[in-house]
């Protein structure tokens, strides 16, 4: 008995003195966005290679989520696709700071049989969300797609069903091109989808899956689900007049376009920059000022993430890297942090 | 009777203290279970007060969901939740109970066993499983061969007609009373075999076959706890969220076609929750919550009421 007691005692020692050097390290936590996710799940384990004392926690609760834990202070940051707005900002408990961490597009998939290019200008896209627009052989989607032979298939217009900032980048580029939705729906994580045959889908996988499997639908979908799934894809005119895909190097121009970004003025839809893809947005990362905790440590990371060094890995996640001039922009507010 | 209590009394006061500590633990654990039902529905009604407050009883009987100008209405979502879970209901009733029958009085051992083991295995695969499997291959299978099949044959009613889009009520239903089908087997089939053995040998000796004896002695005699079964298997049903919100549509509008796509109270807590930013919003979701708890409340005692009349009538 007391032989077994004490061999259960030294297997202990053994065990904490084996977690002990894990334990001294520092685990910093973040939680937010499901967007930033997967590009936080390479870039932060690329960051644990280099740094091993440094490990970071990510939990992908959704951007509302997100910034009730970081504003209760349960974590050490948290990530959103959209910046927090002056009440969230009042309600936070100290001084936020707002850092633009990773970019994406959102893709307009579709699904007809036998149809492997779709023009659309930016109108005709609203008037199908609008509910205006009901059967793929419209006159107006044949306009644009002359020697295309378009079906008589009633279009299914699918939308995210859960709040998603990939929702919010979408109805405001819609807002931005068309004064009915504007002022009939609106822009939002969650909107009153007015179309007539629309359908809810949960999570990007939900929306791929469904327009995947009904002729006729058209849903929107993060940039990296379009190219990973072989999906077809709309070729979108842009407000040059340009016809641009969702690709890294359009987003990316949205996004160069506006070198002044900031989280009070952070659209970047409908660009009126040549090569750029109109429904492109950011996603961002929210710390205090004066954080109560590990100020050091979460500088370093996140001043790693923004520059060019973190931004490397957007691209084998299929993400789109932060342009040169606002991987600095976003490093000069970092170096507000007191650490 | 009236001698029963003085001397239930006399020999509670002999008890040994273990026995007052176990009678103790007893009265603890169902006095926890009553306070967290209480404090479930105080929570519930606390939280969304600001919504209460601000759409009053508007807030049931509105059919618009629009988080952008603050108009919240819970119509299409009680409809949907109701309607699915009666879908669900009907068909794994059906189904579970005749499975039940063939299991306890018809299945030969080798068969019955491994059959009855797979059935409960089916309680045991995760809900996501089972909307990603409704995602992929049911709704698919709906519109292309199940939908237009069942509206060749019932499109004259309104149940049945319209676009068939492979998500909606019917396909919500369906993924509800599978999930909910062994719940129904497994218990009822305990049941029909917990009738006495005597029971059914007298209705052979009277000269019935086996399938009267089953349909007219066993499941008679068997009712009130296949009712209790369903019961719960019903509960299961109107809580259920990942697996219908995958196959149900998302859509807050009432239809009178089973193939519309509709939306559940649990389906749009659990869309919106994550991402709800503004605090009526956020009440409003809560008051989702305290309508399910109610509706849920609502169709138990229904059915409690349901099996008090089945005893009743038994005694006469």
């Amino acid at each position: 008995m007391i032989r077994s007691l004490r061999r259960c005692c030294f297997s202990l020692a053994v065990v904490a003195a084996m977690t002990l050097p894990a334990a001294a390290a520092t685990q910093l936590t973040g939680a937010g966005s499901s967007f930033d996710y997967p590009f936080f799940s390479k870039a932060f384990y690329v960051y644990n290679q280099k740094n091993p004392d440094v490990t970071v926690n990510y939990q992908s609760i959704g951007s509302g989520g997100g910034i009730a834990q970081f504003s209760a202070r349960n974590v050490d940051f948290g990530a959103t696709d959209v910046p927090m707005n002056a009440g969230e900002l009042t309600r936070a408990p100290g001084t936020v700071l707002q850092i633009p961490v990773t970019l994406g597009g959102a893709a307009i998939a579709y699904n007809l049989p036998g149809v492997t290019t779709m023009h659309l200008t930016r109108q005709v896209l609203a008037d199908i969300y609008l509910g205006k627009i009901l059967k793929w052989n419209d006159p107006q989607i044949a306009k644009l797609n002359k020697g295309v032979n378009l079906p008589d298939m009633s279009i299914v217009v699918v939308h995210r069903s859960d709040g998603s900032g990939t929702s919010y980048i979408f109805t405001d580029f819609l807002s931005h091109v068309s004064a009915d939705w504007k002022s009939k729906v609106g822009t939002g994580k969650s909107v009153s989808w007015p179309a007539p045959s629309s359908v809810g889908a949960k999570g990007t996988e939900g929306v791929a899956g469904q327009v995947k499997s009904t002729p006729g639908a058209i849903g929107y979908v993060e940039m990296a689900y379009v190219v990973e799934n072989n999906m077809t894809a709309v070729l979108l005119q842009n407000k040059a007049g340009k016809w641009v895909a969702c690709t890294p190097d359009t987003v990316a121009a949205a996004a160069a376009s506006k070198p002044e970004v900031s989280a009070t003025n952070f659209s970047i839809v409908d660009s009126a920059a040549a090569g750029a893809y109109p429904i492109s947005g950011y996603s961002w990362v929210v710390v205090y000022k004066k954080p109560t905790d590990r100020a050091k440590e979460l500088y370093d990371v996140l001043s790693w993430l923004v520059g060019p060094q973190g931004q490397a890995n957007a691209k084998s996640v299929d993400y789109v890297p932060l342009p040169r001039n606002v991987q600095e922009a976003a490093a000069a507010t970092l170096r507000q942090m007191q650490r | 009777m009236e001698n029963a209590g003085p001397q239930f009394r006399r020999v509670a006061r002999f008890v040994s203290p273990a026995d007052r500590g176990f009678a103790a633990i007893v009265y603890a654990g169902s006095i926890l279970f009553a306070l967290l039902i209480v404090g479930l529905f105080v929570e519930l009604v606390l939280g969304s007060w600001p919504s209460i407050v601000k759409f009053g009883p508007g807030f049931i009987f509105s059919s618009s969901w629009d988080p952008i100008t603050s108009k919240f209405g819970a119509l299409p979502m009680i409809f949907g939740t109701v309607m699915t879970s009666l879908i669900a209901i009907v068909l794994a009733a059906f189904i579970g109970i005749m499975a039940a029958v063939f299991l306890a009085d018809f299945a030969p051992r080798w068969l019955g066993q491994p059959l009855s083991f797979l059935i409960e295995l089916l309680a045991a695969v995760p809900s996501v499983v089972y909307g990603l499997w409704g995602l992929f291959v049911l709704s698919p299978f709906m519109r292309t061969t199940l939908g237009p099949a069942l509206q060749h044959v019932l499109g004259w009613t309104p149940l049945f007609s319209g676009p068939i889009l492979g998500v909606g009520l019917l396909t919500g239903g369906i993924i509800l009373a599978l999930m909910i089908l062994p719940t129904v087997t497994a218990i009822s089939r305990d049941v029909i075999a917990a009738i006495p053995r005597d029971l059914r040998e007298a209705s052979m000796a009277l000269g019935s076959t086996k399938w009267e004896t089953a349909m007219k002695v066993v499941l008679p005699a068997a009712r009130v706890g296949i009712f209790g079964a369903c019961v719960l298997a019903l509960g299961r049903a109107l809580g259920e969220t990942i697996a219908v919100t995958m196959v149900i549509g998302n859509r807050p509008e009432i239809s009178s076609s089973l193939f519309a796509p509709s939306y559940t109270l649990a389906s749009v807590i659990a869309n919106e929750f994550t991402e709800a930013t503004t605090s009526i919003y956020i009440s409003a979701l809560i008051e989702l919550g305290l309508i399910l708890f109610l509706v849920s409340m609502v169709v138990n005692a229904l059915a409690r009421l349901m099996i008090w009349s089945v005893r009743g009538s038994e005694r006469v």
